[in-house]
């Protein structure tokens, strides 16, 4: 049962980013050898690092902030 | 473009990196910085070589505080134009920084360059540091800790006029000079590109120098490191040194730490945010300070010591940084904990009297 601090549809919310998060964790490692090659040719080679960082920041980022949302960890004000 | 030893990652080895994330995440999200210093030491541990440890760790810490900043700025605790501001001079300050320690590397060698990075942590931490403490303590003295106000610097330098540098920041209601704010951002750059912390500048600077409370200090610092991550990170992978495998597992880690340390500053009175920064900055000084004597007996500018010395000194300087880190968070924590409960018992209270 949800706590009274929890949002409405976090854990909903907690499970789909996660659930995209894992996906993007799991293709990284699958493909290491190759996103490895790729991103470390230099060059303009380095927009590879730039993007997957940024990709992972904003699923990643929408996960971490509903799991602690979904444990009823949340901001004050 | 030659070829370099990635290394090869196991589960122990992602555990660890996560771990160490988290912690460096928790802090960075609470104090602005203060993570980057353990995670290329703690890389190196691993075997990965020295540029792609500090490659890879620039590679996780802008979308790291790309997160942090965000989320602070729901807070209204960002002012996004002195972070933009300071960061892109920032930028200017890591090029020049990274230039001097490509050229003490290449003059003095390995020890050379380490000995500088060392000093230089001893010296401005010992300063910065001890100053912050010194104000920490006389706060927690007076027995105001809830409301902070510029100090008698900061209110002078927000008096001068210096026509056609004038900008208005909304973090200090006030306009101020860009030609004291740049300075500082460089300043805030060198550092990072020297102990690979630059909000040990950037977060006192902005406190003490521009009247910037600890809150809005700590999370415009947030938008500096973004800065300075996305620059130092393209530098780098331009010549292909990021290992983008290290640089996400950390960031795995760190996402959950840095949401973590972010809504902890809701909680506490500001002057913790100080404390812990000098808590760590202190320790961090006596890891640093007790390596010195290795890289001066590698430099031949004292007795050379004994191997098993070197071993110890080294080894005992990584766990006390690694206890910096575990003490600043364990502060945070602690005060996040009681923050919480003292604001659900209020809240209980207040249900009870409207009642």
């Amino acid at each position: 049962m949800a706590s009274p601090s929890q949002s409405p549809g976090s854990v909903a919310k907690t499970i789909t980013w996660g659930s995209v998060s894992v996906f993007m964790y799991v293709l990284l490692f699958y493909y290491d050898r190759e996103l490895l090659q790729l991103s470390s040719q230099g060059r303009w080679y380095f927009i590879f690092p730039i993007i997957i960082a940024f990709a992972f920041s904003v699923v990643h980022g929408n996960f971490t902030a509903e799991f602690w949302r979904s444990l009823g960890i949340r901001s004050k004000k | 473009m030659e070829a370099l030893d990635f290394i090869q990652l196991d589960l122990q080895t992602g555990i660890y990196l996560l771990v160490v994330g988290f912690v460096g995440g928790l802090v960075s999200g609470f104090i602005g910085s203060g993570g980057a210093f353990v995670l290329t030491p703690a890389m190196m541990s691993l075997g990965v070589p020295g540029i792609v440890a500090v490659a890879s760790n620039m590679c996780h810490k802008f979308p790291k505080a790309l997160v942090g900043a965000m989320k602070r700025a729901k807070y209204g605790q960002v002012d996004v134009k002195m972070g933009l501001i300071m960061g892109i001079s920032a930028e200017a300050g890591v090029l020049l920084g990274a230039h001097y320690q490509e050229a003490i590397k290449h003059r003095f060698g390995d020890a050379g360059s380490n000995l500088y990075v060392s000093v230089a942590f001893v010296i401005i931490l010992g300063l910065v540091g001890g100053f912050v403490l010194r104000d920490t303590l006389k706060t927690y003295q007076s027995g105001v800790m809830t409301e902070e106000k510029p100090g008698k610097l900061a209110l002078w330098i927000q008096s001068i006029h210096i026509p056609g540098t004038m900008v208005y920041f909304p973090s200090i209601n006030a306009r101020i000079s860009v030609l004291f704010t740049i300075p500082l951002g460089f300043a805030t750059g060198m550092l990072a590109a020297t102990i690979a912390v630059g909000g040990f500048i950037g977060v006192p600077a902005q406190i003490y120098i521009l009247g910037l409370n600890s809150l809005m200090a700590s999370a415009t610092e947030l938008v500096i490191a973004f800065v300075m991550g996305v620059g130092g990170t393209i530098k780098f992978a331009w010549s292909g040194y990021v290992d983008i495998r290290l640089a996400m597992l950390i960031l795995a880690g760190s996402l959950f730490g840095i949401q973590l340390g972010a809504i902890g500053t809701t909680y506490v009175k500001p002057y913790l945010i100080k404390l812990v920064m000098a808590v760590i900055m202190l320790t961090v000084l006596l890891s640093r300070a007790l390596v010195i004597p290795v890289y001066l007996s590698q430099l031949d500018l004292i007795s050379p010591l004994a191997p098993e010395t070197m071993s110890v000194l080294k080894n005992s300087s990584f766990i006390i940084m690694l206890a910096a880190l575990a003490l600043g968070a364990g502060i945070i924590m602690a005060a996040m904990i009681k923050g919480r409960r003292e604001h659900a018992q209020q809240s209980g209270e207040m249900v009870n009297a409207t009642a």
